[in-house]
Formats: structure tokens, sequence, C-alpha cells
């Protein structure tokens, strides 16, 4: 029974800065929203209350909103897992973004194929996907272990060059369809079950809580988490114990592109049906990056962190037709992101504790 | 058009081009000497660039725009600087939140000045009159006709930061800083002083380049308009060798890939536009591939410093 209560508030501890970090966020952010209408700050608290009211009754009021919020939180799960990966094993892949738009071609590319069985063209769009991502992730992870170059500028630079290629592919060759400016709807066979015509809410969302789960059973059961981990923990400690750490990292950076291509394909069978062109980064994989810093880089807490995100983001429609500016969403993903860096204040309390213990014993 | 003339506005577009990357880059270089990464450039670059609007469509002078542009990107960096430098935060998660901020931060002030979404109004750009003895001279005359304020002054801090770094007390710390804290610290240089110096001068340089980007090219701010410079002018850093002379080549080679998706259909150069797009993207992975481990960041770049401890 104690060990039961010790592992729960050992879990709350966990949480208890994540949670703190939100909460300020939100709060610094009324200002913002206050500044925008141009209303005094004397009306904090109403205008407080009026932000979330807004963002619960554009998110999750009627059926029909909860389900097309579902819609947004399915990839955050898929690009929060494939960041957090990377953290974990001490990488930080920004190309998440990309490596989800490869998927995103890989799917609509393979999703044309007429004639298949559901049960194989729905498989097969998602292994499309996992190998566009996975090569595209696989790149800056090579040239990381192989040269030492830092993966961020790489990924980064992945990122615009997939959206150029699936910009060219999609406006030029017959990939794509010129007058539409975007590749065909794909077969029939092709596309995931949605839950109900009330949304695009497909099961692509259970698939992401299923990939939480094998994340985590993957980094925290299995010699290939254990070593990942050990080279994000103290590469040099994992070398010595005989930890190949180039490999590692490569793999690292594989495994989180094929997620993120999982996430990508699944977002073409189950919500867009088709891929357009892109004018600028769809940020996806920023989103990510905040869903994985949430949730420290815990598989698990990705699905909490992708439904607050989620939320969010669904709720940005709503918020502009109450005078809200819908950017407001993504100051307040920001600034969650500049508390969640400042962790060391956590830190700096406990050192302080332990030097005073150490002075008065 | 002749070949000279062609040759002479390639360039004048590769400067042109080069400008913003320059800025960046010499920020990217103060910070870094003193050993603070800063991938936030991008962010301060997009923040630079929307308030350097701002002020210009506030004011009505360019100019003004300019110093609102170089206050922003300081306001934002002694963010990071905070950070980074008194709460020892993961350097590279304070850019990335930097990033977004600034590119959110952005929006929303689009959103609340101008009232639309995406872009702003297009407002007056700096003003570039030169004499006419200058400018009738033959090749160059018409070489600098084709350039910007920006351009000029990005050449002068190129110079003025080598000389900076390298030939002054300031400096000497700068480098100091950057390579061995502790060592600094115990010569009396105050560690956490300098590195907020050159953080925040990090941020007025790439606030300037931000500027370079909207009012001395196109003088309007759009959403995605800086589209990754922040990180290429953070590679020329490094393909530079953490030198302002060196970041300013590397600069220049970036700016020719980004001019030459403008000049070349003038060359008969008829691939798809979004070949020329991806251009300096693909360069700039290819430079570092070539170039990285042939050039030492400073030893005790990344790395938060804290007193006292061993």
């Amino acid at each position: 029974m104690n060990k039961l209560k010790n592992s729960i508030l050992k879990g709350l501890k966990k949480i208890a800065y994540p949670v703190c970090a939100i909460i300020v966020a939100i709060f610094i952010s009324v200002f913002f929203v206050i500044w925008a209408k141009e209303d005094s700050v004397f009306h904090y608290f109403s205008t407080l209350t009026d932000l979330f009211s807004v963002i619960w009754k554009g998110s999750f009021a009627t059926k029909r909103q909860a389900f097309t919020t579902l819609e947004y939180i399915t990839p955050l799960i898929f690009t929060g897992l494939a960041n957090a990966i990377a953290f974990k094993t001490g990488l930080f892949n920004i190309g998440v973004e990309g490596q989800f738009m490869m998927g995103m071609l890989a799917a609509g590319i393979i999703g044309v194929i007429p004639g298949l069985n559901v049960f194989i063209h729905i498989p097969l769009m998602i292994i499309g996907g996992m190998l566009a991502g996975g090569v595209w992730g696989s790149i800056p992870g090579y040239l990381k272990a192989k040269l030492g170059i830092n993966e961020v500028i790489n990924s980064i630079m992945m990122n615009y060059i997939a959206l150029n290629i699936i910009n060219l592919l999609i406006l030029r060759t017959a990939i794509g369809e010129q007058r539409k400016a975007a590749t065909p709807i794909i077969q029939i066979s092709a596309m995931i079950p949605r839950f109900n015509n009330l949304s695009r809410a497909n099961i692509g969302i259970i698939i992401g809580i299923i990939f939480a789960i094998f994340v985590f059973w993957l980094l925290w059961k299995t010699t290939i988490g254990y070593e990942l981990r050990a080279v994000g923990n103290n590469p040099q400690g994992a070398e010595y114990g005989g930890i190949n750490i180039a490999k590692n990292m490569i793999i690292a950076m594989g495994l989180s592109g094929a997620i993120a291509g999982i996430g990508g394909a699944l977002q073409v069978s189950g919500i867009l049906h088709q891929v357009q062109n892109f004018v600028d980064l769809p940020g996806y994989g920023f989103d990510g990056i905040a869903v994985a810093l949430l949730a420290k880089s815990n598989p698990i807490g990705c699905i909490f962190a992708a439904i607050l995100f989620g939320t969010l983001n669904s709720s940005s429609k709503i918020l502009q037709l109450n005078d809200i500016p819908k950017q407001i969403v993504y100051l307040i993903q920001a600034v969650v992101i500049i508390f969640i860096a400042t962790d060391y204040i956590v830190k700096y309390f406990k050192e302080k504790k332990k030097k005073k213990v150490i002075v008065n014993g | 058009m002749d070949n000279i003339t062609i040759i002479v506005a390639l360039i004048a577009a590769t400067l042109r081009m080069a400008t913003p990357l320059i800025f960046a880059g010499l920020g990217g270089v103060f910070s870094e000497k003193s050993g603070v990464v800063n991938i936030g450039l991008e962010g301060i670059m997009v923040t630079g660039a929307f308030f350097a609007v701002y002020g210009t469509y506030a004011t009505k002078n360019p100019f003004i725009g300019i110093v609102f542009a170089i206050v922003a990107g300081m306001a934002i960096a002694s963010i990071h600087a905070f950070l980074c430098i008194t709460m020892r935060a993961d350097q590279v998660i304070s850019g990335t939140a930097i990033n977004l901020f600034g590119t959110a931060f952005a929006s929303f002030m689009i959103m609340k000045v101008f009232h639309k979404g995406g872009q702003t109004d297009t407002v007056t750009s700096l003003p570039y009159k030169l004499p006419k003895f200058i400018t009738n001279i033959p090749i160059i005359g018409n070489l600098v006709k084709d350039l910007n304020w920006f351009v000029i002054i990005a050449l002068i801090l190129v110079l003025v930061s080598s000389f900076v770094i390298y030939k002054t007390r300031l400096g000497l710390r700068i480098r100091a800083v950057g390579e061995h804290p502790a060592a600094a610290d115990t010569m009396g240089i105050n560690v956490y002083k300098v590195r907020y110096l050159c953080v925040i001068l990090s941020g007025a340089l790439a606030g300037l380049g931000g500027a370079a980007l909207s009012i001395g090219i196109t003088p309007v701010y759009r959403e995605g308009m800086v589209s990754g410079r922040g990180f290429i002018a953070l590679a020329a850093v490094i393909f530079g060798n953490w030198k302002p002379k060196g970041t300013m080549w590397a600069c220049i080679l970036f700016g020719f890939a980004e001019a030459l998706q403008i000049k070349a259909q003038s060359f008969g150069l008829n691939l798809p536009q979004e070949v020329y797009a991806m251009f300096p993207y693909v360069l700039t992975m290819l430079v570092l591939v070539g170039f990285i481990g042939r050039t030492a960041p400073p030893a005790a770049d990344g790395v938060a410093y804290e007193k006292g401890k061993r």
C-alpha cells in the first residue's frame, strides 16, 4: 500500500512542474488577450474566464466539436512521440516537420493505386510513410553520428528541402493534378475508418495511443531502448559500457522519423485524403516539439500533452470569432516552452535545501 | 542584356540576399564566441523583420523602423540570455522557445496592428540615393546602384566586429569567456556580464538582419518570410570558423544560392522554381558535410557556467 502511495506521489511530483508551466503560461497569455482587445487590466479575471470558456466551447461543447478536436490531437501524438525519442537519445530532431511531410507524400502517392484490398492498402500506406519519414530522419542522424554535424541545422534544412520536393512533384509532375495543385483523392480502400460523419476524426488516434505505449515499452523494456537512453544520459559512460553511440544515434533519428512518417501517412489516410502543395511549413512537427518538451519526453505523457495542444489548436477558429486573435494559441505554446526550459529553478531550490542541511548538520 | 550587365546584376543580388545572413551571422559569432549557442537567431530575425515594418508603418520613417527592429531584437535576445545564463537552461531548448515565441508574437502583432492575417501592409523602404559621380563610374557604379544601405552597413560591421573581437580588450575577454570561463573568472572577468552583453548584442544584430530582409529587400512582413535564414546563418558561422570575415564569405556563398533563384532566368536556365528554392538549403548541408571538423568551435560553446563549480 505504501509502495503505491509513494509511486503516486512520485508521479505527481513529476507532473507538478509541467502543470505549473501551463497555468503560468495561460495567466501570461491573458495579458496578450487584454492587449489585443485594448481592454482594461482590471477586467483580468473576466478575460481569463472568457478565454477558458471560449477554448472549452470551441473544442468540447458539442459532439461535433469534440470529435473535431480529436482530429487535431492525432498528428500531435505522433510528432510528439517522434521528438520524444530523439530527446531521450540526447538529440534534437527539429526535422520531424519534414519527416511528417514526407510521410504524407508517400501516403498520397501509394493511396491512389487502384484495385487493392483494404487490408493490403492501408498497411502499405503506413509502411510507405514509415520508410519515407525514416529515411528523411536517418540522413541528419547519419551525418551527426559519422561526421558530427549539428543535427538541428541539417534537419531544419531538410524540412525546407522536403517542402520544395513535394511542391515540385505535385505542381510539375504527373503525381499531382496541376489544375488543383494537389494529388488526386486517394482510393476508398486507402482510407482508414472515421468514427462518424460529424468530423474527420478517425481510428488514427487509437493507433497513436498504441504507438505511445509501444514507444514506452521500447524505451524502458528493451535493450534497444536501454541503449538509446544510455546514449542520451551519458554518451561517454555508454561508450565505456560497450554501446555504439553512432549506431544508436542513427537508430534514434530513423525511429523518430519513421514515427513522424506514420503520423503523416495517417493524416492523409484518415483526414486529408490528398496532399496539397505547401505554401509554408505546416507546423505539425513544431507543435510536436512543444508536446514532447511538456511531456518531459515521456511517451505516455505525450498523449496528454497532445490533448492539451490539440485542444488549443482546435479552438483557434472560435477564438477568432470572439475577437481573440487565434495566434494566442501559439503564444501560449511558446510561453509554456520558455517555462519548461527554466526547470533549473526546481533544481536550484533543491540544491539550496541540500546546502542548508549540510550547514546545519 | 550583355554578359557584364548580367554578372553585375547577379553580384548585386548576391550581396543583397547575403546581407540579412551577414547580420545574423555576426550575431551568431558574438554569442558563440562568448559560449552561448543561439539557435534563436531565426526567431529574432522574425521579430526584427516585423518590427522594422511596424516602426516604419507607425512613424512613416524607415530609420525609426530600424531602431524598432534593433530594440525588439535585443529585448527578445535578453530572454534567451536570462534563460541560458542565469537559469542555465538547455540552450537549444531555450533557442527553440525563442523561435516559437518570435514567430507567434509577430503573427499576433500583425493581427493586432494590421487587423488581418499573414501579412502586413507595404511600407516605405529605406531611401537609397547616391550622388551622380558614383553611379556614373562604369560597372562599379551599376553595381553600387543595385545595393542598399544595409549591404554597406553589413560589410562595415564585419570589419568592425573582426576588430573588436581580435584587437580590443573586450574582444579578448569575450574569447576568454568562451574558451575557458573558469580561468577568465579567476582573472576577474565577470563571465555572466560578458555573456549577457554578447547575447543581447547578437539580438541587436539579428534584429537588424530581419530589418534588412523586410524593409531592405521587400518592405513588407509576411509569415514564413525568414524561412530558415537564421539557421543558414548559424551554418555560416560554423563554415566561417566562428570568425566574422569567414562568416561573411559563407553568407555571401549562401546569398549567391538565393540570388540564383531570382536571376536564373536571365541566364536562360529554366529549371522549375522549386529547384532554385531548394538550392540554398541543399548547399548549406553540402557545405556542412564538406567543412565540418576542419573548423573548431569555442571550447565552452553551449556550456552554462556555474560559479564555484569544479
